[in-house]
């Protein structure tokens, strides 16, 4: 059975990697989600420059390993590790949020938009009024699954000293060679941040569903 | 709506006995594979191989070299001469690349025979793994940028030391200076680019290893001296006496014959 000493012998090490992780989590979900965002708007807008933007900026991201990004942040510019893992986390994760809103966006039928627009809306009243608030809802669970992946991506922090739950997990399997059982409760505070976000999405997906 | 909340409670539940179970039963596996393989040598002889665990990011040690993709260091010098006595053909060799981290649940699980990759030991390892004589006698030091203020370990007060994960050192650190932050890494390359990038005032490891630094980038150099003996040895898997004992005897044999100075000789330069 689990050494639950692991956990009572190392508790402040977990919980000082818990609080890290809940941080770095919070803050590049909120970065990513406000860039996601504003690449998805740069991808749309009837403007063929921007568009080439926005997609050379998600086809460069997402298809390079998060490491890497990493290390540029870390090795490059030379923040210290909780700082280029959060920043490369945000940034690696908007590229999806990025698509996830797009392709959102883009689902919600071509006769809204030209209903709107001959009914004398402007562009941007339509997307505000009629398309955004209709993209919202089919984007709720990609929205979902990108935010659980941020969580546990943000494991990433430790390669760099970023202090986060999976290095503290490192540190302690180090120290007492034991390897299953401490990363068994690692895996069991990254459940207490993922099953409640899991939850919550599903929650919201069927509040939204209900008001159709 | 109830209803779904508890559904998702009793999963999350689920979710972690399932996570439990699965710690104990890769115990119990492991426990069975342990009585199976009790004799490594005997395996060896059988299989007229033996497979060693080294380091291929360790310059001098073992490193990886990019343009043969075979791994080159005085560990892997000196594990195919510990062939050459043990099986008569210093060929009979198969290395698979450790880290600090995984050397150990790797030598456990059988998956390599013996570890030669720059391993000190300690008593507290002496508890999970079996060591034969000492093979080379190492000491923790500094490595810092020239002209850097830290002159010696007191220096310390303060800064930052980077160190590596799983490493005895990362451990000594934090007693000989308590006031100093320790940032740990993957391995020596990650922790020696973190320094170069001024992620830390000090890189603390092996003098064997710093040196390797020091050679690769004359920008740096080692302060110190040593603060700590690190005698490396040879590990094998808890309770394979008999292999021990036949590492030590070759151990001895290469030493008496000249051969153990020549590889020291040419990777070791002081």
């Amino acid at each position: 059975m689990l050494d639950f000493s692991i956990l009572t012998d190392h508790l402040d090490m977990y919980l000082e990697g818990f609080k890290i992780t809940i941080t770095a989590s919070l803050i590049a979900l909120v970065a990513s989600l406000v860039i996601g965002i504003l690449i998805a708007v740069i991808r749309i807008v009837p403007f063929k420059p921007l568009n080439a933007l926005g997609a050379a900026y998600v086809e460069f991201i997402r298809n390079i390993p998060l490491l890497i990004i990493v290390f540029f942040f870390f090795l490059g510019l030379r923040l210290d590790g909780l700082m280029a893992g959060t920043i490369a986390l945000s940034i690696y994760t908007s590229s999806f949020i990025a698509e996830a809103i797009r392709a959102g966006i883009l689902s919600v039928p071509k006769g809204q938009m030209e209903a709107a627009r001959s009914s004398g809306l402007s562009y941007v009243q339509t997307m505000r009024l009629i398309i955004l608030p209709q993209a919202f809802k089919i984007v709720i669970p990609p929205l979902g699954n990108q935010f659980i992946n941020l969580v546990k991506n943000s494991s990433i922090l430790s390669v760099v000293a970023g202090l986060d739950l999976m290095y503290q997990g490192d540190l302690i399997s180090s120290r007492t060679f034991v390897v299953f059982d401490v990363y068994i409760f690692v895996a069991i505070f990254y459940l207490l941040l993922t099953i409640p976000l899991s939850l919550g999405v599903g929650y919201l997906e069927k509040r939204l569903a209900k008001s159709n | 709506m109830k209803k779904k909340w508890l559904q998702g409670l009793l999963l999350s539940i689920l979710a972690v006995i399932l996570l439990a179970g699965c710690g104990k039963e890769t115990s119990t596996e492991t426990e069975k594979s342990e009585n199976e393989t009790k004799d490594v040598l005997a395996q060896i002889k059988e299989k007229d191989k033996i497979v060693f665990g080294v380091k291929n990011d360790t310059r001098l040690f073992g490193l990886k070299n990019p343009s043969t993709g075979e791994v080159e260091g005085f560990d892997i010098d000196i594990a195919k001469a510990l062939a050459g006595e043990i099986l008569g053909d210093e060929t009979k060799v198969e290395f698979k690349e450790v880290t600090s981290k995984t050397r150990m649940p790797l030598l456990n699980n059988g998956d390599i025979d013996v570890i030669v990759a720059t391993m000190t030991i300690t008593e507290e390892r002496k508890k999970e793994v079996d060591f034969t004589d000492v093979y080379f006698d190492a000491g923790q030091s500094l490595l810092v940028k020239k002209g850097s203020s830290i002159k010696r370990i007191d220096d310390l007060k303060g800064k930052t030391v980077i160190a590596v994960k799983g490493s005895t050192s990362a451990v000594n650190i934090r007693e000989k200076a308590p006031d100093a932050k320790v940032l740990e890494f993957e391995n020596y390359a990650e922790a020696f680019n973190a320094l170069k990038a001024g992620q830390g005032d000090a890189l603390t490891t092996d003098d064997s290893i710093l040196y390797g630094m020091a050679d690769e980038d004359p920008s740096y150099e080692l302060v110190g001296g040593t603060f700590t003996e690190e005698p490396y040895g040879i590990a094998v898997k808890k309770g394979n006496t008999a292999l021990v004992e036949e590492l030590n005897k070759a151990l001895k044999a290469i030493k008496d014959s000249g051969k153990y100075d020549e590889i020291y000789a040419k990777w070791i330069k002081k």
